[in-house]
């Protein structure tokens, strides 16, 4: 097989797909936090926590209910979206009034509170969890092995964002998110329930965290410390895609997972802070964000 | 000025309780609790002055705490020069941070500075000098100009606190400055202060690399009474914990980040023993903060003492 810069083409498509990887779980949770951005107002920095939150939940019905990975997949979404619909009605609501900072500061306390409560309860090691019996196994690619349950988290995450932007884009639904978005009051003159449309978006965006926690359950350690690690490095995602357009998160979470994947083949020791020198690169040269309308 | 009537006798009194607390308290904890209160001040110079909330003040913190224990340990440089290269460090780094970050506005900015500051905690892990999990350990703690011997920690407790309350004084005086009043005006209504000609953006930068430097001026001072140098210095727990000292005690009030600090840092102490999850229940505070109580300590007190 031909080389590019001394890498044979095999070993760097393998990490492009192993970027491609990473890449799902920051479009899926950039993806989150930039439709409560739109919608709310609120940088919802608990984020990273309702992930980790989604993982212990898959790990937890498994070994105290028995129940497998299949309708973890559907339960524990609504599970942890209905939870973060709770936080949203009892508190976020309340701080929609006051400067926008207020309403991070408070998500990220409740960060804090979740993360230390597991930590506390499961301690900081991690749970493993096992690849469901239909993932497990290998595909051969010709220039690579692909675990097939990496292949269905690439597919799996890609569907979900697709749906969820062709919600938003096409549905009549999505057009009364738009609108609420735009303006709020006007919307509500029209006789839509904009409060209860509110609940329910940050509902569903802390739904598609959980989501993201169960499909990587399997991959990863469930640990207490998972969800911070991610939620900073997706912050920096949002930094360089813009808040501007949901397309746009998709697009930038899986191209800074690649970019992620090919530092790591040249030049490891990089691969830790590539994506936060591509986010100080962006804010030189664009300072709103490669998809970003804030002036 | 009705508060100045009180002023002048309560910042007697707590410098005296200062002065007469090692006595009583561990010296040590006393100077974890100066460092803090320094480093919540400087925080407060950007959140509370200037209205910029910087979720990455750790990395100035930490970043001068590691420069200054290699200065001090590797290089073997006296306790002065030790410190004042980390705060050399810290002001370049926020003068990097600031100019990068000011382009966004609100919570844009505390999103940016939080990223580049994990991204000198990914420095601080992976570098050689600052020994990854281990940190630098057994720092010297030196002479104070070749003639104080610094290894006792009550002399080290009154060095840091005379530096310690010079810091305060400058934030003082930065605070009462004409300076002062742009940040404010910024704060208030920053498209007026636009129209007025004021070079917003310059400010910003300005009061953002002030804030830096005090900031690391607050983690050298701590590192050399501590004498080690680690990763929680740098960690985001640390940037969130700094902004709920400013916010607890009370945003935009000189004295709120002291009281703050105090609180905090006295807690911590009480709970570490207690084997509770300590990092939940300052997030439960934090919370509670936001919800009921965002005027803080002091705030709170100036608030009852206008009506």
């Amino acid at each position: 097989m031909p080389d590019i810069f001394g890498m044979p083409v095999a070993v760097l498509l393998g990490q492009v797909l192993l970027g491609l990887i990473n890449g799902s779980f920051y479009a899926l949770l950039s993806l989150g936090l930039a439709i409560i951005f739109g919608m709310l107002n609120v940088i919802n920095f608990a984020h990273g926590a309702f992930y980790m939150f989604g993982a212990f939940v898959t790990w937890m019905v498994m070994s105290w209910l028995g129940l497998s990975y299949w309708p973890a997949l559907v339960v524990v979404p609504i599970v942890v979206g209905a939870f973060g619909a709770a936080i949203e009605r009892l508190f976020l609501k309340r701080l929609y009034q006051v400067d926008h900072l207020y309403s991070l500061l408070f998500t990220f306390g409740l960060a804090l509170v979740m993360e230390g409560l597991f930590r506390h309860v499961f301690g900081s090691a991690g749970k493993p969890y096992p690849v469901p019996q239909e993932l497990t196994g290998v595909l051969k690619l010709g220039f690579m092995f692909l675990p097939v349950y990496r292949g269905w988290v690439i597919i799996a995450a890609l569907l979900v964002c697709v749906a969820t932007w062709l919600v938003i884009e096409k549905t009549r639904l999505g057009a009364y998110l738009r609108a609420a978005t735009e303006n709020p009051s006007l919307v509500q003159a029209f006789g839509i329930n904009v409060p209860l449309m509110l609940t329910i978006t940050y509902g569903f965006c802390v739904g598609l965290a959980g989501f993201a926690g169960v499909l990587a359950a399997p991959i990863y350690q469930v640990s207490p410390g998972m969800g911070s690690n991610l939620i900073i490095i997706v912050f920096a995602v949002v930094v360089i895609g813009g808040m501007g357009s949901i397309g746009g998160a998709i697009l930038t979470g899986l191209s800074l997972g690649v970019i992620e994947g090919l530092t790591k083949t040249f030049y490891p020791s990089a691969s830790s802070i590539v994506i936060f020198i591509v986010m100080v690169i962006v804010l030189m040269l664009r300072p709103a964000g490669l998809f970003g309308r804030e002036a | 000025m009705q508060t100045n009537k009180l002023l002048v006798p309560a910042v007697a009194a707590g410098l005296g309780i200062l002065l007469a607390a090692p006595a009583v308290v561990f010296p040590l904890f006393l100077i974890q609790l100066l460092c803090l209160a320094l480093f919540a001040s400087a925080l407060n110079l950007v959140l509370g002055y200037a209205g910029l909330l910087s979720l990455g003040h750790a990395a100035f913190f930490g970043g001068s705490a590691y420069v200054t224990a290699h200065a001090a340990k590797a290089w073997g440089l006296p306790f002065e020069l030790a410190v004042l290269l980390g705060v050399a460090f810290a002001t370049l780094l926020g003068l990097a941070f600031g100019a990068l970050g000011i382009r966004r506005h609100g919570i844009y900015f505390a999103m940016v500075t939080l990223a580049l500051a994990q991204m000198i905690y990914f420095l601080a892990v992976q570098m050689p000098f600052t020994g990854g999990e281990d940190g630098i350990q057994a720092v010297p703690r030196g002479k104070l100009l070749g003639l104080v011997d610094l290894s006792d920690t009550t002399t080290m407790y009154y060095v840091v606190l005379v530096i310690v309350v010079a810091a305060l004084i400058l934030v003082w005086r930065v605070v009462h400055s004409p300076f002062g009043h742009v940040l404010a005006a910024i704060r208030e209504n920053e498209a007026r202060a636009v129209s007025l000609g004021l070079n917003v953006e310059r400010c910003k930068l300005i009061a953002f690399v002030i804030s830096a430097a005090l900031s690391g001026l607050a983690g050298s001072l701590k590192v050399i009474a501590f004498q080690l140098a680690s990763l929680n210095n740098v960690s985001w727990h640390l940037s969130g914990e700094v902004v709920l000292m400013t916010l607890i005690g009370g945003v935009g009030t000189f004295f709120g980040p002291i009281v703050g600090a105090a609180f905090l840092v006295s807690l911590e102490h009480f709970l570490a023993t207690s084997g509770l999850p300590i990092a939940a229940i300052i997030g439960a505070i934090f919370m509670a903060c936001v919800m009921v109580f965002r005027r803080g300590f002091v705030g709170e007190f100036l608030h009852r003492r206008k009506d």
